[in-house]
């Protein structure tokens, strides 16, 4: 572009590129005068409030008790031990839910495409019915129509005397490695090592001859039989810490409390009614012609969908499916108003209540979820890269 | 010519085939063909009859609809008295009785409007879409905060129950529009400032949870205006909540806005056109329109998401639903109260994701990417 000169193109302002840098330079300017005023103004706030700025309230004792944690603590940790607590839940959370609304929402979106008009209307129906109400009525829902109104310890439902269901939440059996249980662990890496190494040479083998090996079968029967042979073998070295009432609460096993339950459930099927329709859009997406064409040089139905429709939905399907992801992760910050001790909730909410630290907490909490994006991000655009339509 | 071959008498009409047509061909084409189907068909009827019929009785069949006091809960059903000798809370909140006709008024102004505005039929859109940007707004402030031309003023801290969710959500509504397209025009700008500007914004609210923000708003707002102004919570709230939406509701609009031919901006620029009018009078409408499902759903998600005000403490339908549970006189009926919310909540999203199918059909014309 030529840069014109004022005295032969009319004036000054007429210039783009002037006006551009003008507008840009009061945009900055504005920007300044905004970050200048409010760091001043909080400044000011805080001197007012007798805050201290800085993360040195990290490493004081925080003093409260958290219901559920991962990894060891007591009253007597720090707030910065709180953040981690906090993250860890989260993330617990985040993890089982992403696994549950995945398994649920691949099947309603394929039952949603039944050729069976009842299976195909129950679909339509659990869609519309879970992702028009707001998850928040939901989780609330769950926990206090459903969960709250379970029976107490005592009159716990149970399920062969191992599994209770009450209104402090669901106890399981724990399992308890005896000495020689280190055996069965190395048969499973080793098999997973072996199914790693099967998968690689079938694939060179299809490609040099054709011929193609029963990867799966044979995956799954050297996942599961050679560390189950072993366990077999070592004589069994695991125990049950089976949970038991004693008094008026149960003692032993693992317990998964109403909170994590309800959030767990309310995150995972309202998720998955928008997953169903991801699936679905993306299972329609793939043209008929390709089906057909598959169709036509005789490929059997499983190999169709394996090799030529899943491949080609999963394009569409996987950069919606993982913004879904991100969208539980975040929402599993809803957490806070049930009392499930997540990030928000423990350390947004308690620990800011107890130091005041607004500013340093609510941006590090922040920057958490903005990490989280940020990553998932990164690696959807990877995989957008590598699974690009090589068009010519 | 020779004679025609026209068969004069007429053949003698036929039943069609008896299992392609009715009810019974119906079923065993939809229900019952083959042996796979039919088990479906039977287990999900089994699942249904398991888990709707009860749920059917519950609801409907043995609730209690008539009364107004605890005593007319039979304790079968559900008993919907719980709802109906609240409803007015739920409705206005603690907005005071004798000024609730200005709340109706505002009601039924947005239901007009919105009507309106939905109907293709009806004329002078553009003057009415200005109304309900500009002039609507400002009329429902007048009438619902009161304080000027005689009217009783009610602070915000007495709102609550449905008006408080219709406030928020269409504040954030008409809110984020128009700051969404700002964002959607600067994130496309050749300004490398203004651009980086609009990707920041933009990311930075779409990677955090809308409760931080409402956190952020009621906790650290406060903090970074002068010691003399008042923040009222609900402003507050609001406009982390417009923020929050702009961010989404630009990125549905940078969609539209990409999917439009280059050479509709490249001709308005051969003609003369300066770049508000281009973007004004050429791209937006064409882009606007492509997306309008698009912002449709993100309407839908802003109005779920103003339940979440709860959090911070304002009284929103959800809320004052959940305020009602603790009632001593009323407890136990969390089930009715979460299923009534629910229902609310439900109707208005449904309708409008109704809506946005509809007008994704009209506009099934032209081009579409």
């Amino acid at each position: 572009m030529l840069r014109s000169s004022s005295s032969e193109r009319g004036p000054l302002w007429r210039d783009p590129a002037v006006r551009a840098l003008v507008i840009q330079a009061l945009l900055l300017l504005g920007l300044a005068a905004l970050i200048v005023m409010l760091v001043t103004n909080t400044l000011a706030n805080l001197e007012a409030r007798g805050i201290t700025t800085g993360l040195g309230f990290l490493q004081e004792r925080a003093g409260f008790s958290i219901p559920q944690t991962l990894i060891a603590y007591s009253g007597d940790s720090t707030y910065g031990r709180t953040f981690v607590v906090g993250l860890l839940n989260t993330l617990l959370v985040s993890g089982l839910g992403i696994v549950a609304a995945t398994v649920i929402g691949f099947a309603v979106g394929i039952a949603r495409l039944s050729s069976n008009w009842l299976l195909a209307r129950l679909a339509a129906a659990y869609v519309e019915i879970f992702r028009n109400i707001p998850l928040l009525v939901q989780i609330l829902f769950w926990y206090f129509a459903v969960l709250q109104a379970l029976p107490s310890p005592r009159q716990s439902l149970s399920l062969f005397e191992a599994l209770f269901l009450n209104v402090r939440g669901l106890m399981m059996p724990a399992p308890v490695p005896q000495p020689g249980f280190d055996a069965t662990l190395w048969a499973l890496a080793l098999a997973v090592a072996a199914v790693v190494g099967l998968s690689l040479y079938a694939r060179r083998l299809q490609a040099r001859t054709g011929r193609a090996l029963p990867v799966y079968r044979l995956g799954a029967l050297i996942l599961i039989g050679l560390p189950l042979a072993v366990f077999l073998v070592t004589g069994r070295p695991l125990a049950w810490d089976v949970p038991a009432l004693a008094g008026f609460n149960f003692k032993g096993g693992v317990t998964i409390i109403p909170e994590l339950m309800a959030l767990w459930l309310a995150l995972s099927i309202y998720t998955a009614s928008f997953i169903a329709e991801i699936v679905r859009s993306g299972i329609q997406s793939v043209p008929s012609g390709q089906v057909e064409a598959a169709r036509a040089i005789s490929l059997p139905g499983n190999i169709t969908l394996r090799k030529i429709v899943i491949p080609q939905a999963m394009r569409v399907i996987v950069p919606q499916l993982t913004s879904q992801y991100l969208n539980l992760i975040k929402n599993s910050s809803l957490a806070t108003a049930i009392g499930y001790p997540d990030l928000v909730a423990v350390f947004a909410g308690t620990t800011l209540n107890q130091t005041g630290q607004a500013i340093e907490i609510i941006a590090m909490t922040m920057a958490v979820y903005l990490l989280i994006s940020l990553v998932v991000s990164a690696l959807m655009n990877l995989y957008n890269a590598r699974t690009l339509m090589k068009e010519r | 010519m020779a004679e025609m071959a026209t068969r004069i008498e007429m053949i003698e009409a036929r039943r069609p085939p008896d299992l392609r047509r009715g009810v019974l061909g119906w079923l065993r084409a939809n229900l019952f063909d083959g042996p796979r189907n039919s088990v479906i068909t039977l287990c999900v009827l089994a699942v249904l009859g398991w888990g709707l019929w009860p749920l059917v009785q519950w609801a409907l069949i043995d609730a209690d609809w008539l009364g107004s006091t605890r005593e007319a809960c039979s304790g079968e059903g559900a008993c919907w008295v719980f709802i109906s000798a609240r409803f007015e809370t739920i409705v206005y909140g603690f907005y005071p009785e004798a000024a609730r006709w200005r709340v109706d008024t505002v009601f039924m102004m947005l239901g007009l409007l919105i009507a309106w505005l939905a109907i293709p039929r009806l004329p002078a859109k553009r003057w009415v879409g200005l109304f309900a940007l500009v002039g609507f707004p400002v009329v429902a402030y007048v009438l619902l905060l009161g304080g000027h031309f005689g009217l009783m003023a009610v602070p915000t801290r007495e709102w609550g129950g449905l008006m408080l969710t219709l406030t928020v959500a269409v504040v954030g509504i008409v809110g984020s529009l128009p700051l969404g397209v700002v964002l959607a025009l600067g994130r496309r700008s050749r300004m490398p400032l203004v651009r980086g500007v609009c990707v920041v914004f933009i990311e930075f609210w779409r990677g955090v949870p809308l409760i931080t923000v409402l956190f952020m708003a009621s906790v650290m707002l406060p903090l970074f205006v002068p010691n003399e102004v008042e923040f009222d919570k609900l402003l507050r709230a609001l406009i982390g909540i417009m923020f929050f939406w702009s961010a989404y509701m630009a990125e549905v609009v940078r969609g539209g806005l990409q999917a439009i031919p280059k050479g509709q901006e490249e001709a308005a620029k051969a003609l003369g056109m300066g770049y508000w009018r281009r973007m004004g009078l050429i791209v937006l409408p064409q882009a606007l329109k492509l997306v309008i499902p698009g912002i449709v759903n993100t309407f839908i998600a802003l109005f779920k998401d103003t339940s979440l005000v709860l959090i911070i403490g304002l009284f929103d339908l959800l809320a004052i639903i959940r305020s009602g549970l603790t009632d001593s006189n009323w407890l136990g009926f969390a089930t009715e109260g979460y299923v009534f919310a629910a229902l609310m909540f439900w109707v208005f999203c449904f309708s409008m994701s109704r809506y946005s199918q509809y007008i994704e059909r009209r506009l099934h014309t032209g081009h579409r990417n």
